[in-house]
């Protein structure tokens, strides 16, 4: 059983994805959302052995399994969790489940298919996530693209051939040139496409660089970094609530993930040697991208704008090269950095749920269409106001842990990194309590408002479970912590190498 | 001359598909309309027949026939099944298109099966002039194919542009052919190879050579500069004829080249690997750029063949058993897609109507989820993405021109196919997010969607398990280059 978690994290939601895409017409819609919930469930119940079982002395790869899959090519379908992905394999399929419960009324149309899509791609994101060989990633990365371009594309807002085609087309440029990287690393490694291998691999500055440059067209688009981001805004605003809670919570996290297991380890040197570069885009984002946010009158544009602002928090910690030595990765800011990450999974989908919630119900995303909305509902104001507050970075919250953490270390690094990116705990408040204010507090601005009714079990029990996971977390973060320390360390140890001789 | 020398055996399942088209061509003339089945069905089982005897004279050793001038080697043996693979599929998915228009004729079955046997022949001669005759067989029986539609102006359009370009390329390659006479004084494969190896060659004569017969190949694959005739044939063609043209050939010109340049001219690889490159880049670029525009599906599938010989092109130029492999795959995995895009095409066309706009796809997602579903398969396989075959095909190219150093030209590639999936996404776009305005059920048979069915499962299953058919064809190019007769 154990043996083959992790497959059954991938193929589960995908074999419930396919099962319910044979439900067929609108007809047979409550049996389509009924197998999905169970589908989702079932799939997020096999990935909690994956934390149970899980040693938290044990830095390298947990759970694995190997098998030749194409022999002639020497790829192998090798799986593998260390504390660096694990979580969010688990965030990944409690989203999942999220989502397929958010969609349940809202979506009336071709309901198998959208539910289909979701739990396909719920597999796929956890191959991404467990693959230890980076074609089988390569794979992974991109299939996950067709279910997402579809959902943006059938269930989307106006602009959605627009939002759906730029998603797929940005996503795509940074992914195809890795596979050039990763097929130019198969050839230096002597004919595998072990990440392992590639981690050990000698490589020449020279090498490093154009690497880190194709790499970085592939992840950084994904996460996004400034100034590769503007496809997330447009992705956001015309996804449906599902695809933005997907987007935010996770896909943008593989981007991440991406610079953990690929760039850090396989390019230490130029990762030091551009980490300036890296640090300079993040503070980009962080600053500039949170000034943006300040100005948006569209609430799901503007919490996209949040997204990356925070992502650019994530991106912040990852390169914060210090020590004695200069080339020492400070694991106060890496570990921020994950914790952030997951933090961010349950701030942004329940960020991205509350707004779903008043668009289902008044069928707009302006601010300008909103005010006084807690007068009419006060639960649900007071679940959003937490994630509002979550999302600004209050102490007790999440938010704060990873924040914190970052700014702890990127004090140790240089002063001035911890002072410019401190200012999203200013921005961050800003943006998202003034857009709190003008939509939730004030008279009843219409009657559109007039006629809101407060939120039913369903939406309740969603906004709850989140509600735990954020207080739960920024309360008592150790759990989270303790698991990726091992493997964080080891991968300080891997970035503070050197690869040139 | 003696019966062993003469070893006719080898090329048994030509010397039957001969002798059974031309029982088809007899019995056609007896029979009327209503009994026409019966030569479809006698067609079919003459390809089903051929493909047995293809599979039960295969052997890894390479053997020749004719005093020399025929050689069945492996390659050979996987190309020609490809072949009648693909032009099996041409008639089942044509038949209900075909009978809706008057096309479903003898002369459909007969000049198919002549191209086929045009193609076999250049799969597996060894002499520039069977090699000629080959592909003049194929060809002529093609371009009397895409004419078959008398009333339609485009169709004769498209067969004289067909014609007059393809006798011009078919004069080059037969001019190149003939400077390399001159300059080796052979018209056999082998010893030409070996008259350039030992130094006994005119180089200067044999470069010259080279020139017009990359000329002649480049019009034959529809590669960029000489791709002139492939937007207008395939728009004009009738639909299945479009699918002959887009499937079967490539894998025959394949071979075709293979005997040319890799056993012919290896000794020249320096000099006609740069033409190729710049034939490879051309046709990616402009392929993919072009095919962008298009709002006929026929004619963006033109482009997108032109874009996919360019990358079959970048694993011959490397010029390496492993990159002859990696092509090979390439077009193997090429037929089977083009089969199943030309295979909706005509699932959605009727009477009076071809379906060929990219508009006439609109909403197929509502009017029959599953068809939507293959195409977008067939798509995403052609744009090269995981899991499905088209990104293994890819992925073995890439694989080979790094391996050769040119990281560059990994990168063009890469940077052309992500061109290239906008059109295919814009497919896909107006399959899934658009609204049906046709609300037309599909009428085509059922074995028509069966085969298709399978055919378009076939590209997410070899993605699943690429690992069986890459060793196949990667098998069968270095045993046939180890096992020469020579």
């Amino acid at each position: 059983m154990t043996g083959n978690l992790l497959s059954l994290a991938i193929w589960l939601p995908i074999v419930a994805g396919l099962i319910v895409l044979a439900t067929g017409s609108d007809k047979n819609a409550p049996a389509a959302r009924w197998l999905a919930l169970m589908g989702a469930l079932v799939s997020f119940l096999v990935t909690i052995p994956l934390y149970t079982g899980f040693d938290t002395f044990h830095g390298g790869m947990q759970f694995t399994e190997m098998k030749p899959w194409v022999e002639s090519l020497n790829i192998n379908y090798h799986l593998g969790v260390d504390g660096l992905s694990m979580l969010f394999v688990i965030l990944n399929s409690f989203t999942t489940l999220l989502v397929v419960l958010a969609g349940w009324q809202v979506i009336q149309k071709r309901v198998a298919q959208y539910m289909a899509a979701f739990l396909i791609m719920s597999g796929l994101i956890n191959g991404a996530f467990a693959a230890m060989d980076a074609i089988l990633f390569y794979a992974f990365f991109e299939a996950m693209l067709i279910p997402m371009y579809l959902i943006i594309g059938v269930w989307g807002g106006a602009r959605r051939v627009y939002a759906s085609v730029k998603f797929f087309l940005y996503t795509l440029l940074g992914s195809l040139l890795t596979l050039v990287a990763f097929v130019y690393l198969y050839y230096q490694s002597g004919g595998s496409f072990e990440i392992a291998a590639f981690q050990r691999l000698p490589l020449t500055m020279g090498a490093q660089t154009m690497l880190l440059i194709a790499f970085f067209f592939a992840f950084a688009v994904k996460v996004p970094m400034w100034p590769v981001h503007t496809w997330l805004p447009d992705a956001h605003v015309e996804a449906p609530t599902g695809g933005s809670m997907v987007l935010a919570a996770i896909t943008l996290k593989l981007g991440a993930y991406g610079f953990l297991r690929f760039v850090l380890p396989i390019l230490p040197d130029a990762s030091r040697e551009y980490a300036w570069l890296m640090v300079t885009l993040s503070l980009i984002a962080v600053v500039y991208i949170g000034m943006v946010a300040l100005v948006q009158t569209d609430m799901k544009k503007l919490i996209a704008y949040s997204s990356i602002s925070h992502m650019g928090f994530v991106t912040l910690g990852f390169f914060m090269f210090g020590g004695a030595s200069g080339n020492q990765l400070n694991s106060w800011a890496v570990e921020g950095a994950l914790v952030q990450m997951i933090s961010h999974g349950f701030i942004s989908a329940a960020m991205f749920f509350c707004v779903g919630v008043m668009y289902d119900r008044v069928h707009s995303r302006k601010i300008a269409d909103y005010g006084g909305v807690a007068n009419k509902m006060p639960i649900f104001a007071s679940f959003m106001m937490l994630f509002a507050m979550a999302n600004s970075g209050l102490p007790a919250t999440s938010g704060f842990v990873g924040e914190f953490m970052v700014i702890l270390g990127a004090v140790q690094v240089n002063f001035w990194y911890a002072v410019a990116g401190a200012t999203t705990l200013i921005f961050g408040a800003a943006y998202t309590l003034w857009m709190y204010k003008r939509v939730l507090f004030g008279e009843v601005a219409n009657q559109n408002v007039a006629e809101l009714k407060d939120v039913n079990k369903r939406e309740f029990l969603i906004l709850a479970v989140l509600a735990i996971a954020v207080l739960g977390m920024g309360l008592y973060p150790a759990p989270f912590t303790e698991v990726m320390h091992q493997s964080v360390n080891d991968l300080i140890w891997q970035a503070s190498q050197t690869k040139l001789n | 001359m003696t019966w062993t020398s003469l070893n006719a055996w080898v090329a048994a399942p030509e010397i039957f598909l001969l002798c059974a088209t031309c029982a088809i061509l007899l019995l056609d003339l007896f029979i009327s309309d209503a009994k026409r089945h019966l030569t479809y069905v006698m067609t079919l089982a003459t390809l089903a027949i051929t493909f047995a005897l293809v599979l039960m004279g295969h052997e890894p050793q390479a053997r020749l026939a004719f005093n020399g001038l025929y050689l069945v080697d492996p390659i050979a043996d996987f190309a020609k099944l490809a072949m009648i693979v693909g032009v099996a599929l041409v008639l089942i998915y044509g038949r209900s298109y075909a009978m809706a228009r008057g096309l479903f004729r003898g002369e459909l079955f007969t000049l198919t099966l002549f191209s086929l046997l045009g193609m076999m022949v250049m799969a597996s001669s060894v002499n520039f002039l069977a090699l000629y005759v080959g592909l003049e067989l194929m060809s002529l029986s093609v371009y009397a194919l895409v004419a078959l539609n008398r009333e339609s102006f485009a169709s004769t359009e498209a067969a004289m542009k067909y014609f007059v370009l393809g006798a011009l390329a078919s004069g080059m390659l037969l001019y190149g052919v003939s400077m390399l006479y001159g300059s080796t004084g052979s018209l056999d494969i082998f010893a030409v190879s070996h008259a350039i190896q030992t130094g006994q060659a005119n180089n200067l004569l044999a470069v010259f050579a080279i020139v017009f017969i990359v000329t002649g190949l480049g019009f034959k694959f529809g590669a960029v500069p000489f791709h002139m005739w492939v937007p207008d044939v395939y728009q004009g063609a009738p639909t299945p004829i479009t699918q002959l043209i887009a499937s079967a050939p490539k894998a025959a010109v394949f071979v075709f080249s293979l005997r040319i340049l890799a056993q012919a001219l290896e000794g020249f690889a320096p000099d006609w690997r740069g033409m190729l490159m710049v034939l490879a880049v051309l046709s990616m670029g402009l392929g993919n750029i072009t095919a962008i525009s298009q709002t006929n599906i026929k004619r963006m599938l033109g482009y997108s063949t032109i874009s996919h010989m360019g990358f079959v092109l970048l694993g011959l130029l490397v010029a390496s058993p492993a990159g002859y492999s990696a092509s090979f795959f390439y077009v193997v995995s090429y037929i089977l897609m083009s089969a199943a895009a030309f295979g909706v095409v005509m699932l959605l066309s009727r009477q009076g109507f071809e379906a060929d706009q990219i508009e006439d796809l609109k909403g197929l997602n509502q009017r029959s989820p599953w068809f939507a579903a293959m195409m977008l398969f067939t798509m995403f396989s052609m744009a090269g993405i995981p899991i499905f075959l088209g990104f293994f095909a890819k992925l073995a190219i890439l694989k080979v021109v790094v391996d050769m150093g040119l990281v560059p030209l990994a990168v063009i590639a890469v940077v052309f196919s992500l061109i290239g999936a906008f059109y295919y996404l814009r497919i896909v776009k107006v399959m899934y997010f658009d609204d049906a305005v046709d609300q037309s059920p599909l009428i085509a048979g059922n074995d028509a969607k069966l085969v298709l069915s399978i055919n378009c499962l076939l590209l997410l299953v070899l993605g699943f398990m690429p690992d069986g058919l890459m060793n196949l064809l990667s098998d069968a190019v270095s045993q046939s280059f180890t096992s020469l007769p020579y």
